[in-house]
């Protein structure tokens, strides 16, 4: 599957409070949390984006909490999926368990704000069509990628491990 | 090749012989709070499970938004008692029972050497302490695991840090932690784990390694772990649920083998630590407390998950005894739970903090998230032994929260700036 999409660049260490500030974790609802994405660092970014676009971070995006709002906040507000350079670890398995994509990419810093990127999600390459420069992503290991391909942590299980 | 601690207890808790990249484990305990667990119990709704893996090995403890702010999260509250009542969960705990979940979890006894727990938390890290592989989930994980009592893991490498020498005077572990995560970065433990260890961490009270592993995660760790011994078994026959069931031969002895893989061994010599502070807004900002003379204060809060227990409070006490706070310095006390309010209260150390003029908030977790109970205005600066010092993390994203110790945090109050505890006389 390949999917054109506008990118949104932010730096390293973007923690789960820049994502989803703490005094709205009363929220189940994606699509609320969604409105509240970024607000601690980026007041009018949910105003911004448009369905499909894309998150591209630097070194360790997610840290902090575990809070799994995070990830349904960026889901609710219509992101199609995260890059960055590497991701910490609660924020990187909430994603694969509730299936928002998200790829790792050791060259992420070399996109930029703004660019339209064409993304291979299955071989992992992303193609930035501003300057045709192509950049490869790590491959999942077999045991995520199974819970990928299922869609998620409760389909894998209901699917029968 | 022999195996770290934390690789014996995975393997003990797979099917399998030998440790792969990844296990699907089983695990003895699972917790929640009533941030994380009202995504998990809709997300088990929603998977349609029928049942739970076991009434006795999951817990909702209601720590966050507690005392209920306001109507959403009392709605909150009242959803994981429901759930807790509908499948038969025994270990819900409301406000008026419990206490931080990672103060009030072990102090009870429910976790014990050689465990493989998860809990809804990132701060499950601070179990580590007690000789627990213990791992920060997500909602969704928390959701499979009330159903199925597993969850998958990557296997983690782990970094060994031996600490050696004397401690300087006022140096506690939060000062270690702290000199440690700005030593190696916010990163510098990405999915791996942190075993601390050495002749200082061998002399550590527990509260002290309740602290250290507590913020193993501000370094990106998946976990931290520290060897028992007996230390931790003192510990242990302390608690409501094991008292009198335990003796020294209850735990087979559990630490890494001498051939143990690490990815790398780190050693500091303590004794040219000096008291740490991180400014905002990372936990690795961290500097000698004396390199933020003058920073002024308008609220100091002193508690949370990191530093809420008796030791920590007393050395509050010990610097306020017999002074004031700086007038229009808030400063807040907030122990972990409920035992340590009322150990406080018997020893003097509460009349101590109010006669100084500090306000004492039941246990709740509260400001250190900038949930309620001392949220900063615009501009405003804080000093706290809490763990995180994010953009907005207590409150207005222009508010600015510095890390420190419990001895630093009271001697701030007393002067209303950043002050060494060497300053108080």
């Amino acid at each position: 599957m390949i999917i054109t999409a506008k990118v949104h660049k932010f730096g390293d260490d973007i923690n789960t409070d820049d994502i989803i500030a703490a005094k709205y974790l009363d929220s189940q609802d994606p699509e609320f949390l969604g409105s509240k994405c970024m607000e601690n660092i980026d007041s009018s970014f949910s105003s911004r984006v448009s369905k499909g676009d894309v998150i591209v971070g630097g070194r360790n995006f997610g840290c902090g909490s575990s809070r799994e709002h995070a990830p349904w906040a960026i889901k609710g507000l219509g992101i199609s999926f995260v890059i960055a350079e590497s991701f910490a670890r609660i924020f990187y398995r909430n994603c694969i368990n509730i299936g928002l994509p998200i790829l790792v990419c050791k060259d992420a810093s070399k996109i930029e704000n703004g660019q339209t990127v064409n993304v291979d999600i299955d071989k992992g390459i992303i193609e930035v069509l501003e300057t045709g420069d192509k950049y490869y992503c790590d491959k999942f290991p077999d045991f995520v990628k199974e819970i990928v391909n299922k869609g998620g942590l409760i389909n894998w299980l209901k699917k029968g491990v | 090749m022999g195996l770290n601690i934390v690789e014996k207890i995975l393997l003990s808790h797979s099917a399998k012989k030998q440790l792969e990249d990844f296990v699907y484990a089983k695990v003895d305990f699972v917790f929640s709070n009533d941030i994380t667990g009202p995504l998990a119990v809709q997300e088990f709704e929603k998977a349609g499970f029928p049942k739970v893996f076991n009434r006795n090995k999951i817990s909702f403890v209601c720590d966050h938004f507690t005392p209920a702010r306001d109507l959403k999260t009392a709605n909150n509250v009242k959803l994981l008692k429901n759930f807790s009542s509908k499948y038969g969960i025994v270990n819900f705990f409301d406000i008026d029972k419990c206490g931080i979940e990672h103060t009030f979890l072990p102090e009870q006894g429910f976790f014990k050497p050689g465990d493989l727990i998860i809990g809804a938390d990132s701060h499950t890290c601070t179990h580590g302490a007690l000789g627990v592989a213990s791992f920060g989930v997500g909602s969704t994980d928390l959701a499979a695991a009330i159903y199925s009592g597993k969850c998958w893991f990557k296997v983690p490498e782990v970094i060994k840090f031996i600490y050696k020498g004397k401690l300087n005077k006022w140096v506690s572990a939060k000062d270690l932690i702290l000199y440690t995560i700005s030593d190696i970065g916010v990163d510098g433990a990405i999915y791996q784990v942190m075993e601390f260890s050495g002749p200082v961490i061998s002399k550590m009270n527990m509260d002290g390694r309740f602290t250290m592993c507590n913020m193993g995660v501000e370094a990106g760790a998946k976990a931290a772990i520290i060897e028992p011994d007996q230390e931790t078994f003192n510990f242990l026959k302390t608690t409501p649920l094991l008292k009198g069931k335990i003796n020294k031969s209850s735990f087979p002895k559990l630490c890494s083998d001498k051939d143990a893989k690490y990815c790398r061994v780190i050693e500091y010599d303590v004794s040219k630590i000096e008291p740490f502070v991180s400014a905002p807004h990372l936990p690795s900002n961290g500097k000698p407390v004396t390199k933020f003379k003058g920073v002024k204060v308008d609220q100091v809060v002193i508690g949370s998950c990191t530093n809420g227990r008796l030791s920590d409070l007393e050395v509050a006490a010990k610097i306020l005894k017999g002074k004031k706070v700086k007038s229009n310095v808030r400063t807040i006390i907030f122990p972990g739970s409920y035992k340590v309010y009322r150990q406080a209260l018997d020893k003097g150390f509460i009349q101590i903090f109010i006669d100084s003029g500090c306000m004492v908030s039941p246990p709740t977790c509260g400001p250190c998230l900038g949930g309620h109970m001392g949220i900063l205005a615009e501009g405003e600066v804080a000093v706290a032994t809490t763990n995180r010092n994010f953009i907005g993390r207590m409150g207005s994203p222009k508010s600015f929260v510095y890390l420190s110790s419990p001895a630093v945090a009271a001697a701030t109050a007393v002067k209303g700036q950043i002050t060494h505890p060497n300053n108080i006389k």
